[in-house]
């Protein structure tokens, strides 16, 4: 069974029998690098040890700053920051809704700007300050978009309001919230499915007058 | 005094105080979906977790001849791959007399009925490594012809078991009226999209114990499906889903996707998460089927209706049979002599439809209150006129009185919000700054109901009260309901109330559907208070019965509670019980582009007394833009040559977004229903959407002249 696995490393022929990863360890001038006699590496590869060290070279070391904690991560090319954030770091405030980057229920800030983390990749973000629903809010004293969306109702079930509130954050701090129309115009990215559209534009408006800090 | 009169006093002090009067209270779980800390099902930590990925069917008909699954079980971190040729077998699926129809069994057998079926599922230790192992599986079929257009197959429509043709008068005599109208609607398949995608993570504590967090309307019915399938006590199955991010009738049953991730935590004995895609959620969860229908309607001159034949034809799979309510509008919504209806299904190679917000009743309100549209046109008589002389005063089925309706109030209100003295009765008459404007009305109507809940109410030492009892909330804000009923009744403010839901191990609650939770949960928390609070007077003598937290010191008690179960009774069979609503709409119509644009927006319904009036008003506005995107712009498009969706995906179907829509206006007639239940309250979740649709087409064409009578209203069908 374990001769039969073809897996390669992209840009590989994914159908030839030689580059295994088993083999690609076997071969590899990284047995020198990793300092194993050929008898050693068998019986390492044996243990599977080639499929970890593979894994290990697949990873990449990121930086996450995400709501001011420092973040030391190894993960692989391809993880979507959406998914590092919700499977890796526990926040799931972050929402997946679509997964396409059509939908906005993922959207964050990465430094300062809104951005559909399911569009990013987690290496793109590395070395990047990330804010998510969960960092919004000063400890128990909740953001006025918080308190706005609280008050008008700008939401049902709530799956889409994190990515709602904190694109709603970016469109006044943008500069896109001087009408209602405007406001539309640039919320449209975020759907709502429960249909709070009208009490979404409510509470923006309302922070956006009441003059806050946002 | 005696419990009778408590609740007499009581169902007083609240109808009473006017919730038109008072904003009512903001989302008791507000706080939690702001900050994120809300759960969906797809959010719990659970150690030692793998991810499913499900891979779907590439034709539409035919026969798995083999499935290779071994490049997938190559790739990293995979656990293991389960078709239907490896599977274990799932103890309920087999029985000893097979019957022809009946739920899709996944990895049951190796036929596939429709485009997108599951045929395997991939578990792997990250979701990454799940995702890209299960673009490697891949299966050979025999195919055979497949069919998925429901008009080329309109012939072997048959009626179904459930669908009974209705006649009231004489048949199809609509006919011999002086003034009538004869024409069909289609509504094409709509696909409910919840924001949260449905998602289960199972995980089997013992051999015969299991936990499954998962998106669902109903826990209760979930352990019970699953109980079903694994063969173990229902209380060995726990099922938890305190936040559900929307689901419209998506999550109303148990799907086979929840099934193969119970399965697939059995076979790798580790706790597995499946998350459905987008793409999953148009083929694995139901949708609203395309339908045809017929209304044919006979008039006297003076607008007084002589008959109505209304015919619909939906569309369903092969492996069971689908029906709805499409035709019953027209059976319940206007004196008529004559009225006769007749129902039928197609079976296609299609997945299974699925009862979407306001079920068949929104798809018949299109082409009745279009139909009526067109013969006010016809007689030269304002639309609400029109319908005000043909207003049922008892039920048109069966005469029965109604226990309550204030439908002519509704249209009363929404006329003057909307501004409709400025209608012209003239259509594409008016145009504002070069867009033709025009206005259309709708009326919708759904079953008012109450079954059966039991709730538990324990007031804590610290004057803290707690309710439990199993209904979920997908979104209208039931918990606020539920806790703004207890504080009326306890006398307590809302935040010394907590409100248990979601779990199945809590006293059972009926499922979230059909508009009646707030009646059927509202009055078992109202009865549960009701019962707790003659306790306490029982134990308070002289002194003040309200101190609760007095009472329970005295008495060295750390609490009190009562487990009370609250039905219907015979009031169910005497009268008629209906939530009725009426749309208003004013449309502006590019005449060059086809663009339509929704300028306002009023809803009004009667829902009986208004509970919780905030959330109230967003699930009116909510539904209401549910209908609007019906109107404008949904539509699921199957490439019949495949027998394949083509647009599973926000960016092709187009649910409504923030530009799509005005400020959208609830309002409420908040009158008490005094016979449904003690508490006044009918539903609203579907009568939201009831008849939007219509009133969108009407404005339509009382601005354009043009009548769309197929949905969606693009601009191709305008210019
Ligand atoms: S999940 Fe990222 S846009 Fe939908
Ligand atoms: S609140 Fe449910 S999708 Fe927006």
């Amino acid at each position: 069974m374990e001769d039969e696995k073809d897996y390669a490393l992209p840009g590989f022929d994914t159908e030839a029998k030689d580059n295994s990863r088993r083999n690609f360890l076997k071969q590899s001038t990284l047995l020198t690098a990793v300092a194993l006699t050929p008898g050693t590496a068998i019986k390492a590869a044996d243990m599977r040890l080639d499929e970890k060290i593979a894994e290990a070279f697949e990873k990449m070391p990121i930086k996450l700053e995400v709501n001011g904690v420092a973040h030391s991560l190894s993960v692989e090319p391809r993880a979507t920051l959406l998914d590092i954030l919700r499977e890796q770091l526990d926040l799931t405030g972050t929402k997946k809704g679509c997964d396409h980057g059509q939908c906005g229920a993922c959207t964050v800030h990465i430094d300062g700007h809104r951005v559909n983390s399911c569009l990013t990749l987690g290496v793109m973000a590395s070395g990047k300050k990330i804010t998510t629903i969960e960092g919004l809010a000063k400890g128990d004293e909740l953001h006025p978009m918080q308190e706005a969306f609280l008050k008008h109702d700008g939401f049902q079930c709530g799956y889409c309001t994190p990515g709602q509130i904190m694109s709603a954050v970016a469109c006044i701090r943008e500069g896109h919230a001087n009408s209602e129309m405007e406001i539309r115009e640039y919320m449209s990215g975020n759907i709502c499915r429960c249909g709070a559209y009208p009490n979404i534009v409510n509470a923006i408006q309302e922070v956006k007058e009441g003059a806050q800090a946002v | 005094m005696k419990v009778k009169e408590i609740i007499g006093q009581i169902t007083n002090d609240i109808m009473t105080n006017d919730p038109m009067t008072k904003e009512g209270l903001s989302r008791v779980d507000g706080r939690l979906k702001v900050t994120g800390q809300a759960k969906y099902s797809a959010e719990y930590k659970v150690k030692d977790l793998v991810y499913g990925v499900l891979v779907g069917s590439t034709i539409a008909k035919g026969t798995i001849k083999s499935i290779d699954t071994k490049k997938a079980e190559a790739a990293p971190g995979v656990l293991s791959v389960l078709t239907c040729f490896n599977a274990p077998k799932i103890p309920g699926y087999q029985t000893d007399t097979p019957s022809p129809k009946g739920p899709l069994k996944i990895f049951y057998n190796d036929q596939v009925y429709f485009n997108g079926q599951p045929i395997a599922l991939v578990v792997a230790d990250t979701f990454e490594r799940a995702l890209f192992a299960a673009s490697r599986v891949s299966a050979v079929y025999e195919s055979g012809p497949h069919q998925t257009n429901l008009k080329d197959n309109i012939s072997t429509a048959v009626a179904p078991g459930r669908g009974k043709d209705f006649v009231k008068g004489v048949e199809d005599t609509w006919n011999t009226a002086p003034v009538k109208i004869q024409q069909e609607y289609t509504i094409p398949t709509e696909v409910h999209n919840p924001m949260e995608l449905h998602a289960t993570i199972a995980r089997w504590d013992a051999d015969d114990k299991i936990t499954v967090y998962t998106k669902t309307q109903g826990v209760k019915s979930t352990q019970r499906s699953i109980a079903q399938a694994f063969k173990l006590p229902p209380e060995n199955v726990q099922v938890t889903a305190p936040f559900v991010g929307g689901a419209f009738g998506a999550a109303l049953r148990t799907w086979p996707h929840e099934i193969a991730a119970v399965l697939a935590a059995k076979v790798t004995g580790k706790p597995v998460k499946l998350v459905l895609s987008r793409a999953d959620m148009f083929t694995s969860v139901g949708y609203r089927p395309y339908t045809w229908q017929k209304v044919s309607i006979g008039a006297n001159p003076d607008g007084k209706l002589f008959g109505i034949t209304h015919e619909a034809t939906g569309q369903s799979s092969v492996y069971e049979d689908f029906t709805e309510g499409v035709v019953n509008i027209s059976q319940l919504m206007y004196a008529s002599p004559n009225i006769n209806t007749r129902y039928k299904i197609v079976s296609l190679n299609v997945n299974t439809p699925t009862p979407m917000r306001g079920p068949g009743e929104a798809t018949g309100a299109f082409a009745l209150e279009s139909a009526m549209d067109e013969l006010s046109y016809q007689l030269n008589i304002d639309p609400i006129d029109f319908r005000m002389r043909n207003y049922a005063e008892t039920d048109p089925g069966n005469d029965k009185p109604y226990s309550s309706k204030y439908l002519s109030d509704a249209y009363k209100i929404g006329a003057e919000k909307i501004g409709w003295s400025n209608r012209n009765q003239k259509p594409g008459a008016v145009t504002e700054n070069g867009w033709l404007a025009g206005y259309g009305m709708a009326a919708g109507m759904f079953g008012a109901h109450r079954s059966s809940a039991t709730v538990l109410a324990r007031m804590m030492a610290d004057g803290t009260l707690v309710l439990q009892t199993a209904v979920t909330d997908i979104g209208p804000g039931t918990g606020t309901a539920m806790v703004s009923i207890a504080s009326e009744v306890m006398g307590i403010p809302a935040e010394k109330i907590k409100f248990d839901m979601g779990d199945s191990s809590l006293p059972p609650s009926p499922t979230q559907g059909g508009s009646q939770i707030t009646s059927t949960v509202g009055s078992a928390v109202h009865d549960a208070c009701v019962e707790l609070k003659e306790k306490f007077k029982s134990m308070a003598g002289n002194t003040d019965a309200s101190n609760y937290t007095q009472i329970l010191k005295q008495q060295n008690l750390d609490k009190l509670e009562v487990t009370t179960s609250s039905k219907g009774g015979a009031e169910q069979g005497k009268y008629a019980m209906y939530s009725w609503s009426v749309h208003f709409m004013k449309v502006l119509v590019h005449p060059t582009t086809g663009v339509v644009k929704i300028n306002k927006a009023i809803s009004v319904a009667d829902a009986g007394l208004i509970i919780s009036p905030k959330t109230a008003r967003s699930q009116m506005i909510g539904g209401t833009i549910m209908g609007i995107g019906m109107a404008l712009t949904e539509e699921a498009i199957i490439d019949h040559r495949y027998g394949r969706l083509v647009n599973n995906n926000f960016a092709d179907y187009h649910v409504p977004v923030q530009a799509d829509i005005p400020q959208v206006e609830a309002y409420f007639v908040n009158k008490p229903d005094t016979i449904l239940n003690p508490i006044g309250a009918k539903g609203m979740g579907e009568i939201a959407t009831i008849g939007v649709a219509a009133a969108v087409a009407n404005a339509v064409y009382n601005a354009t002249g043009k009548r769309v009578r197929d949905l969606p209203i693009t601009p191709d069908k305008l210019v």
